[in-house]
C-alpha cells in the first residue's frame, strides 16, 4: 500500500491583500491600536489638566505639532471606521427578542446609531458650547 | 455569446509533480451549464484523469465545492455564463491539504465535527410509548437556519483564521454545535461547552464574517459563533461566582 502524498498549500503573509473583505477586516483589527492611542491621549490630557495651566499649555503646544495632528487625524478616521463596523456587526452577534419574536437586525441598528449621535452631540456641546 | 469558454483547472498529480499546476480546457458555453457540467464534460470528453467530487447536482449534498475565480462556490450552482467570456479558474477549496486535482482532505473537519457531538443528547430518553418530543414552530425557528448546513466546507475555505491556524474549530462545526444547543429537545449544551469554549473554539474567531457570506445555504456561522461567545462568557462568570453550583 502506498501512502498519500498530500499537498499542503501555504498562506502568503500578504493573504489579507488577496480580497477586499480581508483587507477591510485587517484594517478593522488595526483600528484597535488607534482606539488604544485615543485612550492614552485622553489620559495625557487629564494629567495635563490636573497639572495646572502651565502643564495644560505645554500639552496644547505638543498637540499642535504637525506629527501629533497627523496622528490624531488618522486616529479619528480609524475611530470612525471602528465604531461603524462595530455597530454594523452588533445585530449579527446579538439576538434580541420582544414578546417572543426576534427583532429584525436592521431595527437594532437604529437605536445604536441614535445613541452614538446623542453621545457625540453631548460631547460637542460640552467642548464647544 | 461565444460558443466555448476556457476552464483553467488546477491539477495535482502527486505521483508526477510536487505542486499543483493548471491545465486549460475548452468546454461548450451553454446557458444552462454550471461549472460542474463543464468539469463533467472535461472528464467525459477531454481528459478522464481529472479528479473532483460531486453527487447531487442540486446544492444539497455539499460535495462539489471548489474555488471559482478565487471564490469558494458550489460548482453545481455556479453558472458558466456568469463568467463569460472567461477564462474561468477552478481550484480546490483553500485551507485544506490537496489529495488530487480538486479533491481535498476533509479529515480534520470530520474529527472536529465529531468533537462537538452534533446529535440530540438527552440526560434520560423518555420511553417510546410516551411519544415524540414535541416542538413549537418558534422553537424550531431557533435552530432551523443552522440545520441547513450541508458540510460543503465553503466556509472553511473562506475563513482566514482557519487557514492560518488549523487548530481552530471552524465555522461549520460551531454552527452545527449551535444547531443542537438551540434545539429545545437537546440537553447536551454543557458537554459541548468544554469543546466550544476552548481558545481554539469560539474564541479563535475574530469575526471576519466571510464564512456567512460564502455559505450557499444562508447559514450564518459568524453569527452563531458571536452568540456562543456570550454563552461561554456567561457560563465562565457563573462558574467563577458559583463554583459549587451547576452550570
Amino acid at each position: 500500500m502506498t501512502t498519500q502524498r498530500l499537498y499542503k498549500p501555504r498562506i502568503s503573509v500578504l493573504w489579507w491583500l488577496s480580497r477586499r473583505s480581508y483587507t477591510l477586516f485587517v484594517l478593522r483589527e488595526l483600528s484597535s491600536l488607534f482606539v488604544g492611542w485615543a485612550v492614552v491621549y485622553l489620559l495625557l490630557l487629564i494629567r495635563a489638566v490636573a497639572g495646572g495651566p502651565v502643564a495644560y499649555q505645554r500639552f496644547l503646544h505638543w498637540s499642535a505639532s504637525p506629527w501629533a495632528i497627523v496622528l490624531n487625524v488618522v486616529t479619528a478616521a480609524f475611530l470612525l471606521y471602528h465604531t461603524v463596523t462595530f455597530i454594523n456587526l452588533t445585530p449579527q452577534a446579538m439576538v434580541v427578542q420582544v414578546r417572543g419574536r426576534r427583532v429584525p437586525p436592521r431595527l437594532l441598528l437604529g437605536p445604536l446609531y441614535l445613541a452614538w449621535l446623542v453621545v457625540s452631540a453631548v460631547l460637542v456641546w460640552l467642548v464647544v458650547g | 455569446m461565444p460558443e466555448e469558454i476556457t476552464l483553467q483547472v488546477a491539477r495535482y498529480r502527486p505521483e508526477q509533480e510536487d505542486r499543483p499546476t493548471f491545465d486549460e480546457y475548452k468546454v461548450p458555453l451553454r446557458k444552462d451549464w454550471a461549472v460542474l457540467d463543464g468539469l463533467n464534460y472535461i472528464k467525459d470528453e477531454l481528459d478522464g484523469t481529472l479528479s473532483y467530487r460531486w453527487s447531487c447536482r442540486m446544492g444539497i449534498c455539499g460535495s462539489c465545492g471548489a474555488r471559482v475565480n478565487g471564490e469558494p462556490k458550489l460548482t453545481c450552482g455556479t453558472f458558466l455564463t456568469d463568467y463569460a467570456p472567461g477564462p474561468v479558474r477552478i481550484e480546490p477549496l483553500a485551507n485544506f491539504p490537496i489529495i488530487r486535482d480538486l479533491v481535498v482532505d476533509l479529515t480534520d473537519f470530520l474529527v472536529k465535527l465529531g468533537a462537538v457531538q452534533p446529535w440530540l443528547i438527552r440526560d434520560e430518553d423518555k420511553p417510546v410509548e410516551e411519544g415524540e418530543y414535541l416542538q413549537t414552530p418558534a422553537e424550531l425557528d431557533e435552530y432551523k437556519q443552522f440545520s441547513m448546513c450541508i458540510n460543503c466546507m465553503l466556509c472553511y475555505s473562506a475563513c482566514p483564521v482557519y487557514g492560518l491556524d488549523d487548530k481552530f474549530l471552524g465555522p461549520a462545526a460551531i454552527a452545527l454545535a449551535q444547531r443542537y444547543n438551540l434545539d429545545s429537545r437537546d440537553e447536551g449544551a454543557d458537554r459541548r461547552l468544554t469543546v466550544l469554549s476552548q481558545p481554539e473554539g469560539v474564541w479563535g474567531c475574530t469575526f471576519v464574517g466571510e464564512c456567512s457570506r460564502a455559505c450557499p445555504k444562508g447559514v450564518d456561522p459568524a453569527g452563531a459563533i458571536q452568540r456562543y461567545k456570550l454563552t461561554a462568557a456567561t457560563a465562565a462568570v457563573k462558574k467563577l461566582l458559583m463554583p459549587w453550583g451547576q452550570r
